[in-house]
């Protein structure tokens, strides 16, 4: 029994469509990465899944359960962990657990051993009496984590679990994760628009605009662009660009001020460029595509748009078209 | 896999636990921050003491101001108590509440009653400062049921409060309603103003829920030298005649509402409450989300 079993689903905010016509199986035990920019629709995605809002059009499964139907059977195999906080920073690591419990009928005793196991597991033990506020971002998140595995659910989603902690705290909330897997069987879905992050998935959907682009592992997408990318870093990339155009006839696209193509025999052609170009080439390097060169193939988009920096904009801006 | 818990479990978590978590989260946040413990009760004792001495020539006393601040300090606490459901949404506590197996009702009604039993500790408080500075002159039959009261006034307050700031996304759009809704409510509901007479204001009155709260607490609550039943203290009545004879026509006892009906109304009142806060609540809305 898959995850989770979606099919055909759609999601309007008034006029504007969020998620469009969107069908996939998620496997239990995956570790499953929605890809996408902001306003690629991923964050509606993870809001449908976690029944924060209702399901419009379509289907969804969760181990079985009908989204719509079961909801509190739903529920109970689901830990979230929300992209903004969602403990209570005036009150303890130990109370804010407590109160996660008992919103899932734990028992006391269930409820200390497990809280003691999970601070142990995401090295918090010593902190259980302190007050949440004066806790780093990257401890809070452990501690989010271990909240949302509190009753022991069978699929975790996480929404931008990496946004706002610092490169150190996001590869231990990384450890921490597949420990997650590797102990309990636990399926995780998380959303990202980190590009490493979603590499670290055993599979990826790629987002864009409400609609499923890419579906597979990510190093199998990669592997369907076939050739090398060839970054070239240059003082007037316009210029270089209308340059290769003319001598070469081929294609090459400008992002963040370097200069980038994609050929097979990625090697023989720096060659050549380097050659041809010998003043304007500062520095050439040679590597395999990454996500971001199949997120531009599939859909002729860069992947950051204007605003990469605003995390919190997609929700924001969905939540006042509402109103 | 190892979903043993998940499975062994009853689908719906059991209700009870979840209200009282919520509430006891409710007394554990409000004691936590001071400002607000004085805040609550600071501004009604301060309100109670400008317009006993200010209107004191009036013959509108202490005693008389005693029931209405009462409710005043019922209905901030149970007001500001409530507005922490726009903080609780905008700091994310309430988006892990909302996907929890837990009855959405329970979980309404464990906010509602943590609300409701920080406004019955404030008004307990200004209950037993009152009988220390007034001298009570109820029973104890009627000084229990007078807190029974209390606690439906504090319980329909605080869900009218839960309904109010549900939809709301800052806390400054609550602090409009209070000033063009709330305080209006509390000033017009025979706290401030007797009811009786036939205009508009009259009316208003009439049909103001809380005025049959503050009149079950007038009709409990009475004390010892110049009471609010109007019966003034030997010697007054030489010293102020006229003034004690118009008291008296303001609030003759007999004009307050009959008990019986205070009760039904400030319980109806309590139940409507409670059934809106749960119906704006089992809704699902993109609202929910932050």
């Amino acid at each position: 029994m898959p995850a989770i079993a979606a099919r055909h689903v759609s999601y309007r905010y008034g006029d504007r469509l969020a998620v469009g016509d969107l069908s996939l199986e998620i496997a239990e035990g995956e570790v499953f990465a929605f890809l996408g920019p902001n306003g690629s629709g991923k964050t509606t995605l993870f809001r449908l899944l976690s029944t924060l809002i209702p399901l419009q059009q379509g289907e969804i499964a969760i181990f079985g359960h009908d989204l719509r139907r079961e909801t509190t059977a739903v529920r109970r195999q689901l830990g979230v962990v929300f992209q903004s906080p969602s403990l209570d920073k005036k009150l303890t690591v130990a109370e804010n657990l407590r109160h996660q419990g008992r919103l899932y009928g734990l028992s006391t005793r269930e409820l200390e051993s497990r809280r003691d196991e999970l601070l142990g597991a995401v090295g918090l033990t010593d902190r259980a009496h302190d007050l949440v506020e004066t806790l780093s971002g990257g401890m809070r998140r452990r501690v989010e984590l271990a909240k949302s595995m509190l009753h022991r659910p069978r699929l975790l989603l996480l929404d931008e679990p990496s946004t706002g902690l610092d490169p150190g705290a996001r590869s231990d909330l990384w450890k921490y994760l597949r420990q997650v897997r590797e102990r309990e069987g636990t399926t995780i879905v998380l959303t990202t628009h980190l590009l490493d992050e979603a590499d670290r998935a055993d599979r990826i959907a790629i987002m864009h605009q409400g609609k499923l682009v890419a579906l597979d592992r990510p190093d199998a997408l990669r592997a369907e662009l076939g050739g090398d990318a060839i970054t070239i870093k240059t003082e007037r990339p316009a210029e270089l660009a209308a340059g290769i155009r003319e001598r070469f006839q081929c294609e090459s696209k400008v992002i963040d001020g370097a200069l980038r193509l994609e050929q097979a025999d990625g090697h023989q052609w720096i060659a050549r460029l380097v050659e041809a170009f010998p003043a304007d080439v500062q520095m050439i390097t040679l590597g395999k595509p990454t996500l971001e060169d199949v997120f531009i193939a599939r859909t002729g988009h860069r992947f950051f748009g204007d605003a990469s920096g605003e995390e919190n904009d997609e929700g924001k801006k969905t939540r006042r078209k509402k109103r | 896999m190892n979903a043993t818990t998940a499975q062994s479990l009853p689908t719906a978590s059991p209700a009870l636990p979840v209200i009282i978590t919520l509430a006891h989260r409710e007394l554990v946040r409000f004691f936590r921050q001071r400002n607000r413990v004085f805040g609550a009760l600071g501004q009604p004792i301060i309100f109670w003491l400008l317009f006993s001495e200010g209107l004191r020539g009036n013959q509108l006393d202490y005693a008389h101001f005693f029931p209405g601040t009462l409710v005043m300090i019922l209905l901030f606490t149970a007001i500001f108590a409530t507005i922490t459901i726009i903080e609780d949404r905008n700091e994310g506590f309430l988006q892990s509440v909302l996907v929890a197996p837990a009855p959405r009702w329970a979980m309404v009604l464990g906010k509602v009653l943590g609300g409701a039993a920080i406004a019955m500790i404030q008004g307990l408080l200004f209950l037993v400062l009152g009988a220390l500075t007034l001298g009570l002159a109820s029973s104890p039959p009627e000084i229990a049921l007078a807190v029974v009261l209390m606690a439906l006034i504090s319980t329909a307050l605080t869900a009218l409060g839960f309904t109010i700031a549900w939809r709301m996304e800052s806390t400054h759009g609550f602090h409009a309603i209070m000033s063009v809704f709330l305080l209006p409510m509390w000033l017009l509901s025979g706290a401030f103003f007797p009811g009786g007479g036939s205009g508009w204001l009259a009316w208003v009155i009439r049909l103001n829920p809380l005025t049959y709260g503050v009149a079950g607490l007038r009709h409990y609550l009475h004390f010892a030298p110049t009471s609010s039943r109007g019966v003034p203290a030997p010697g007054a009545s030489e010293l102020l005649p006229a003034a004690t004879d118009a008291a008296r026509a303001l609030l003759p006892v007999d004009a307050l509402p009959p008990l019986a009906l205070c009760w039904i109304v400030t319980a109806a009142f309590a139940l409507l409450m409670l059934a809106a806060a749960w119906r704006i609540a089992a809704t699902r809305t993109t609202g929910d989300m932050k």
